[in-house]
C-alpha cells in the first residue's frame, strides 16, 4: 500500500511534467493548426538557460525568469521565421519544418554545451511534507505547486480576461476574429510566449527533478506529446492536461507493478491509437 | 569507381525505392505517412528471418517479403480511413515507435542484438557485392519507377488524386475513398519492404535501431525535397540528401548541423520541393520540358 501511494506520487509528478510541456503544444495547435515539434526543442534550451543561468547567478529566481524570457524569445522567433510564412501550405510542411528546427536545435545544444549529462545541483525552496507516515519529498511537492500555479494562472487567463477572449476567438477562426477587430497575429505571438515559458519551466523542473541536463532530453517528449494532444483531442488545452495527469500515473504504476515487455513510450503510443479507434476525435475534442 | 561511391550508391539507391513508395502514399494520394521506416523494417525483418531461419534464398524469399509488407501495410492502413491529416501524421508515428519496440524486445526479431549472418545474394551462381549489387539494385529501382510511371497512367492514379485534392468531392463522384486509400498504402509499403530486404541483404546485419522514427522523417524529407508527387522527386530527393553528409564531412562536428539547417532552409523557402509546382528549377526548366507547346 505504501509502495502503491508513494508510486502514485511520483506518477502525479510525471503527468504534470507532461501536463506543463504538453500545454505549450496544445495552444499552438488550437491557435494554428500546426504540430509544434519543435517545442520539444523550446524546452531543452530551457533547461540549459535556467542551469546556465543558475551557475552564473546562483539565484533560482533569476534562473526561472531569464529562461522563461530566453525560450519565449525563441518560440517567437520559430514562429515569425518558420510557420507563420508556410501557414498557407498543406499541414505536412510546416510539420517538417518544425521537425528540422527541433534537429538543429539539438544540435546547437550539443556543438554549444558538449555531448555529455550536465548536472542541476539546485535545490527547490519547498517543504518535505509527512502524510500519515509518507514522505513527499520536496522535489515532488515542488512539481505539484508549479504545476498547480501555471494551471490555474492559465486558466484565469483564458477565461475572466480580455485576451483570454481573443485568444479563444482567434483558436475558433482566425479570419473572422480579424473582421472582429483582433489583431489575430499579435494573439498568436502571445500564445507562442506563453506556451514557450511554460516549456522553460518544464524543462528546469525536468531538469531539477532527474538532476541532469542534456542536448536529446527533447527527444522522447518532442513526440510523445503528440501523442498527448491527439488522445487529450487536438487543441483542447484541458484534454490535454487530462490526458497527461493520466499517462504520466499509468505509465508509472505500470512501470512498478506489471511486467511489460515493452517500453513506456511505446505503450503511449498504443494507448493513443487504441482511444483515435475508439473516439477519432480525442477524448475532449469535438468533431469538426 | 572506388568502393566507397559504390556503398553510398548502393545506400542511396536502396532508400530511393523506399521513398518511391512513400511517394504513392504521400505524394499520389496525399495520405502523410511519418512511419515509413516501419515498413521498410518490416521488410528487412521478414527478408533476414526468412533467410537465416527457414533457407529460403532472396529469390525465393522476395514475393513473400513483398507479400508480407504489402499485407501489413494494408493492416496498418487501415487507421488512416478513420483519421484525417494532423490525426494521420501522428498515428504513423505511433505506428513507427510500436514497430521498433517490438523488433528490439521480442526474442523472436533477434532483440536487441538484431539479426546478423544474412548471406549475400546469389545470381546466376555468383554471389553479388559491390558493383554487382549496385546494378542489381539499381535494376529494382528501374523497376520501381516504372510501375510508379504506369500507376500514374492508370485510372487508379486519378482516384487517388481526385482523394489528395477534395476527398468529400470525390467520393459523392462515387470514388471510394477506402479502396483507394488501401490500394495506395499496399502499393507503397510494398516498394518498402522490397527496399527493406535489399537493406538486409547488403547490410547482412540487421537490427532495431536502423528504422527507428529519424529514418522516417529521413524518407519524408527526401520525397518533399525532391518535390512529392512527381515521378523523378523520389530519386532526386534522396540523390540530394545521401550525397549532402558525404560533402559536408570535413566539417566534421557541424556536418549534422549544416544538413539539419539546409533542410529547414529548403523546406522554408521551397516547399514544394525542387521538381514539385512552382519551384525554381521547374521554372529554369519549363521552356525546355514544355518543348515550345505552352
Amino acid at each position: 500500500m505504501r509502495l502503491f501511494i508513494e508510486q502514485l506520487l511520483n506518477g502525479i509528478a510525471m503527468g504534470s511534467i507532461y501536463a506543463l510541456v504538453t500545454l505549450g503544444l496544445a495552444l499552438v495547435y488550437g491557435i494554428m493548426r500546426i504540430l509544434h515539434v519543435a517545442h520539444a526543442a523550446v524546452f531543452t534550451i530551457g533547461a540549459y538557460a535556467g542551469l546556465f543561468l543558475f551557475q552564473l547567478t546562483g539565484s533560482l529566481i533569476v534562473a526561472f525568469l531569464g529562461s522563461m524570457a530566453c525560450c519565449a524569445l525563441l518560440g517567437v522567433m520559430i514562429e515569425r521565421f518558420v510557420y507563420f510564412p508556410l501557414m498557407k501550405y498543406p499541414p505536412y510542411v510546416p510539420l517538417i519544418g518544425s521537425i528540422a528546427v527541433m534537429l538543429s536545435i539539438e544540435e546547437v545544444c550539443r556543438l554549444v554545451a558538449g555531448p555529455y549529462i550536465l548536472t542541476f545541483p539546485a535545490k527547490l525552496p519547498f517543504p518535505d511534507v509527512y502524510l500519515g507516515g509518507i514522505q513527499i519529498s520536496s522535489t515532488l511537492i515542488a512539481v505539484y505547486s508549479i504545476t498547480a500555479a501555471v494551471l490555474l494562472v492559465l486558466w484565469y487567463i483564458t477565461t475572466h480576461t480580455e485576451l483570454g477572449l481573443a485568444m479563444r476567438a482567434t483558436s475558433q477562426d482566425i479570419s473572422i476574429s480579424g473582421a472582429m477587430g483582433i489583431n489575430s497575429h499579435v494573439i498568436i505571438t502571445l500564445t507562442f510566449v506563453m506556451g514557450s515559458a511554460i516549456a522553460a519551466i518544464a524543462g528546469m523542473l525536468v531538469g531539477i527533478y532527474y538532476n541532469q541536463v542534456y542536448p536529446t532530453m527533447g527527444t522522447v517528449p518532442a513526440y510523445k506529446t503528440l501523442a498527448l494532444i491527439v488522445v487529450g483531442g487536438l487543441g483542447s488545452v484541458p484534454g490535454a492536461v487530462i490526458a497527461s495527469m493520466l499517462l504520466g500515473t499509468a505509465e508509472t504504476l505500470l512501470i512498478g507493478y506489471a511486467n511489460i515487455p515493452l517500453p513506456r513510450d511505446a505503450l503511449a503510443f498504443i494507448a493513443m491509437i487504441g482511444v483515435l479507434m475508439w473516439r477519432s476525435e480525442g477524448l475532449l475534442g469535438s468533431s469538426r | 569507381m572506388s568502393s566507397y561511391v559504390i556503398t553510398i550508391g548502393t545506400i542511396i539507391v536502396i532508400q530511393a525505392i523506399a521513398v518511391c513508395g512513400l511517394n504513392v502514399i504521400v505524394g499520389y494520394a496525399g495520405q502523410i505517412s511519418l512511419g515509413h521506416a516501419a515498413f521498410f523494417g518490416i521488410g528487412a525483418y521478414s527478408a533476414a528471418i526468412l533467410t537465416t531461419k527457414a533457407g529460403f534464398s532472396f529469390w525465393t524469399a522476395l514475393p513473400l517479403v513483398i507479400g508480407m509488407s504489402g499485407f501489413i501495410g494494408l493492416l496498418l492502413g487501415l487507421p488512416s480511413i478513420r483519421v484525417r491529416e494532423d490525426f494521420l501524421a501522428i498515428t504513423t508515428i505511433g505506428i513507427n515507435f510500436i514497430v521498433e519496440a517490438v523488433f528490439r524486445y521480442v526474442q523472436f526479431f533477434g532483440g536487441a542484438l538484431g539479426i546478423g549472418g544474412i548471406p549475400r545474394i546469389v545470381l546466376f551462381g555468383i554471389k553479388l557485392k559491390g558493383i554487382t549489387f549496385f546494378l542489381l539494385c539499381l535494376g529494382f529501382l528501374i523497376v520501381v519507377l516504372f510501375i510508379c510511371w504506369w500507376f500514374t497512367r492508370s485510372w487508379a492514379s486519378l482516384a487517388c488524386y481526385a482523394i489528395r485534392e477534395e476527398e468529400t468531392a470525390a467520393s459523392t463522384m462515387g470514388i471510394s475513398p477506402v479502396r483507394f486509400k488501401l490500394l495506395a498504402f499496399v502499393i507503397g509499403t510494398a516498394m518498402a519492404g522490397l527496399g527493406g530486404s535489399l537493406y538486409a541483404h547488403y547490410m547482412q546485419f540487421i537490427s532495431a535501431g536502423d528504422f527507428s522514427f529519424p529514418v522516417s522523417v529521413a524518407f519524408l524529407s527526401m520525397l518533399v525535397l525532391g518535390g512529392m508527387g512527381t515521378l523523378w522527386g523520389p530519386v532526386v530527393g534522396t540523390l540530394i540528401l545521401g550525397v549532402l553528409p558525404e560533402v559536408f564531412r570535413p566539417l566534421v562536428d557541424y556536418r549534422i548541423f549544416f544538413y539539419t539547417l539546409l533542410l529547414l532552409l529548403m523546406i522554408r523557402f521551397q516547399p514544394g520541393g525542387i521538381l514539385g509546382e512552382g519551384s525554381v528549377v521547374r521554372r529554369i526548366l519549363a521552356p525546355i520540358l514544355k518543348g515550345g507547346r505552352a
